[in-house]
Parts: C-alpha cells; structure tokens; sequence
C-alpha cells in the first residue's frame, strides 16, 4: 500500500498553484490520475518517482518511507523501485531495444525476466532494432516493457498513449491490463481519455487546481447517475442542432460521430465540448444483422 | 630537415587533447545541469581565451609561475615542477587556451538531449556517472567528436601563448608555428615553407574531418 500526503508549490503558467495530494493506493491497484493539463498530474507522479522534491508532506510505501519532510527524509529516485514510462517514452536512443531492457535491469538479477517481457510485449523480432526505427505503438511497448524490468512496487504511467492513433492505443491498452493482471502490479496512470480510464481502471482520482475533488470508480465518477445499461459510450459533444420538435446532438464516440435525438430538458446543461456517456437500456435494443 | 618542431607539435597537440577532453567532461556536465548563480562567472571564464589576446594569457603565466616569485617558487620546490619555459608549461597554457573549444560542444552536446533520458536512467536505480558515461554521451558522439578536433587543431595553431611560456626552446619548447617564424626571420624560406606546408595539410584535415562528420557525411562508417 502507498500513502501518499505531500504538499508542492508549483509555478504554473497563470502563477502558482499549491499542489495538494492526500490517498492511499492499495497493493494490486489501478488507479489513474484524471485533470484538465496542468492540473498537476505530472507532478503528482514526479514526485511519487523522487524526480521532484516535495515541500512537506510523507510517502509510504508499506512501512518503508519515501518521503518524510518532518524527519528529513527523501529517499533518491534510485532508491525507489519504480517503473516510469515517460510521456516522450525516454527510449535511449545509443542502445538497441534489448540493450535497452538489459540497462534497466539490476545487478545480479535474473535474465529471464527480459526475455519474457520481450515474449509478452511481442519485441521478439525488434529486439536488434534502435528505438528511432522503430513505429510510436512499438516504442511504447519497449518503454512498458523496460519499465517492468526491475519488477516495480509501482508503475507510473505518464499519458502513455496520448500521441498514438486510436487503432494502436486499443491494442495498447490491451498490454496494459494483461502486464498489469499478470504481474500483480500496482499502477498509477495519468490520462484524460475517459473511454481509456473506464476501459483500464478501477479507481479513478479527479485532481482539480492540485488538489483532489472525487475519488471512485470510473462508473460513479463519469456518470453521475447509475445506469443499468447494457450499451455504454463516452463521447464528446460537437453540435447541438434544434429541429423542428426535437434536437440532434452530435457526439464524437471513439472516431464515429453518431447522432443523438435529444429533448430541450436534456439539451439545456449540454455545451459543445462537454463529455457525454451514450447509453442504452436494455429493453429496447435493436438488432442488426451485420453479416 | 629538422623534424623536431612538428613532433612537438603534435605531443602537445595530442597531451592537450587528452586532458582536455577529462576535465571538459565533468566541466560540461556542471554547466549543463547546475542552478547555480555563479554559473555565468564561470563560463565567462572558460570563454575569454576566445577572445583575449594569447599574449594576456602567457604574460599572466610567466608572471605567476616565474620560480623568481613566492607561488611559482613553491610549485617548483614542493611539486618539483617547473612550467616556464617547459613542456610541461606549454600543456597547462595550452589546456586553458584550447579550453572554450573542448567545453562548448560537449556543453551544447549534453544540453539538447531531452531531461527524460537522465530521469528514466535515475529511476532505474543509475548512478549519475552510469548516466552519464552510459546514456548521455554516447547520445552526443558527434559533439565529443568536434571537441576533440577543434581542441587538437586549435593547438597545434597556437603562437602568441607557446612563444611567451616556451620561449622557443630548441628540441623542448620549439613548436612548428614557432619554428616557422624563426626560419623567416633567418631567411630560410625552404625550411620555413616544409612546417608551413605541413601544418596547412594538417588544419586542413582535421577541419574537414569536422565538417563531415557533422554533415552526415561519414555516417556509415560512425554509428
């Protein structure tokens, strides 16, 4: 488990914020961090990984202290056991995809363990390759894949899929949760994609201004009502076209833009931009043959 | 034809080059990663040999390290060392004259190879000299690459500081841009024409060495 209490003055770009973070991650946990950008998600994982120096506060991880200002302690990034996967992926470019899993390993350690991430990641084939040949879907699993290599407390996963086509995140997001099952991880992820969040998580951490508003599951967070349904998309609201007797809300869902027919009560918090869930209850579902 | 004065040449050029590239390392290193508020101070200093006359820099050196004053006189006493008018004087001038051409590239090298690498190698539990040793400067071969050259080439062109801390030695401190000058002014243009002719083929080389690694030019054979 890992407790988290720390308090930061940030300098954002409209001056400062103080960052706020008080929760506790519990072992096996996926949790991720969701905010508007500079919100303080980064910092909130920069300083989990001992990049970034509280100003007070404690982390704990089990008994053992990270980070504990009152006894000055603050246990270097070295020290830590964590797997970061930067947003940019940090693959070092001088070394070859395996050499880049063998650099992360520790003294003494058992190989092996390279060589089944290589298996599970599928790199077997690029694992001569330098990381600038390779695609942005395949940088990404060597980032995770080397990540995994010193078996971490924690993974810290820094909007891990934010610059890859939507095709390659699914797949990715599929890794994820596989590493994720398989090495009874803990994981921490930053990321505003909604679909991705209650795709992976089980609980989410909504951080507002630096510090956090809600904490829940993805479901309770993203909806603010529960919802029986059987069909489900989050999507984002594009136009909002009265016509005639009704209105047509069009929704971004994944890259389809599907249209909703909606009535003025529903219409009125609605403004184009705004994340919408797209649900349909069960008893009324219409079949169509697809083949 | 009296051969000593390019090989001198070249033993400076290559023991300057040498230490130039150890203490530039950590040097650059400094630079790139420090907040400190000397920092400025600092690189003024490795820069002015840019521009200061080379005669400011060896009058300076004569004046401190002249066994006829107190600190010169304990160098030569307790480290038995004697840097006017040695060799070993011309290797310490020479370090500090080359020093701005070894620093920068490594500096600039260093500086434009994104922080992520530095930070995804500490959280691997790396030491910061495994870092550096073993991600950031294979990253910046082809900065390390320029340094060397430019320090070796910047060397082997030095006159106005050899002159004044050498004193044109015969056999000890007598560099080929020396050598050049003397056999002018005795009027032995055949001699004065070999180191001349010499040096140029070697600059050239060099330079355009630089050139075409920096150009891509030679990416096949350097990877």
């Amino acid at each position: 488990m890992i407790k988290i209490d720390i308090h930061k003055k940030l300098s954002a770009s409209d001056g400062t914020m103080n960052l706020c973070i008080q929760c506790q991650i519990e072992k096996g946990e996926f949790v991720t961090l969701y905010g508007e950008s500079g919100a303080g998600k980064t910092s909130t994982l920069r300083i989990l990984a001992g990049l970034l120096k509280p100003d007070k506060g404690e982390i704990t991880l089990d008994n053992t202290s990270w980070v504990d200002t009152k006894n000055k302690i603050f246990l270097a990034p070295q020290n830590r056991n964590i797997g970061y996967v930067f947003q940019d992926y940090a693959l070092f470019p001088n070394m070859t995809v395996l050499q880049n899993l063998e650099f992360a390993s520790k003294k003494g350690q058992d190989k092996k363990v390279i060589t089944d991430l290589i298996e599970m990641m599928e790199l077997g084939d690029l694992h001569n390759r330098k990381p600038q040949t390779l695609s942005g879907g395949q940088q990404q699993r060597v980032a995770l894949a080397r990540a995994l290599v010193c078996k971490p407390d924690i993974l810290l996963l820094d909007e891990p899929l934010a610059a890859l086509d939507y095709k390659i995140r699914l797949k990715l997001q599929d890794y994820i949760t596989r590493i994720h099952n398989e090495y009874g991880l803990t994981t921490l992820l930053v990321s505003h994609d909604i679909g991705e969040i209650m795709k992976l998580s089980d609980r989410v951490f909504v951080l507002e201004h630096g510090k956090i508003s809600r904490k829940g599951i993805p479901n309770e967070i993203f909806s603010n009502k529960k919802i029986s349904g059987k069909f489900k998309f989050i999507g984002e609201v594009l136009k909002i076209e009265p016509q005639d007797v009704v209105i047509v809300v069009s929704v971004l869902i994944q890259n389809n833009v599907v249209k909703v027919i909606a009535d003025k009560s529903e219409v009125q918090s609605l403004n184009i931009g705004d994340k919408v869930m797209v649900a349909s209850k069960a008893f009324n579902p219409i079949l169509y043959k697809i083949e | 034809m009296n051969w000593d004065p390019l090989f001198i040449t070249l033993k400076l050029a290559v023991v300057t080059t040498a230490i130039l590239l150890v203490i530039s390392i950590p040097m650059a290193y400094w630079l790139v990663n420090t907040k400190s508020r000397s920092k400025p101070f600092i690189e003024t200093l490795i820069s002015m040999p840019l521009v200061l006359p080379p005669t400011v820099l060896g009058f300076y050196f004569l004046v401190a390290f002249s066994p006829g004053n107190a600190f010169g006189n304990w160098i030569n006493e307790w480290l038995g060392l004697k840097l006017v008018f040695s060799f070993g004087g011309l290797v310490l001038a020479s370090i500090i004259y080359s020093l701005p051409f070894m620093v920068h590239p490594i500096q600039s090298g260093l500086s434009i190879l994104p922080h992520s690498l530095t930070e995804a190698s500490q959280v691997m539990g790396k030491s910061k000299w495994t870092t550096l040793f073993k991600v950031l400067l294979p990253n910046c071969k082809t900065s390390l690459l320029t340094g060397i050259v430019l320090a070796f080439a910047h060397t082997v062109g030095e006159f106005g500081v050899v002159l004044m801390i050498g004193g044109s030695i015969p056999g000890k401190t007598k560099v080929a841009s020396i050598a050049i000058y003397d056999e002018v002014e005795a009027m032995n243009y055949g001699a004065a024409n070999f180191y001349a002719t010499v040096l140029f083929i070697i600059t050239f080389c060099v330079l355009l060495m630089v050139y075409l690694i920096n150009g891509g030019y030679l990416k096949r054979f350097w990877k």
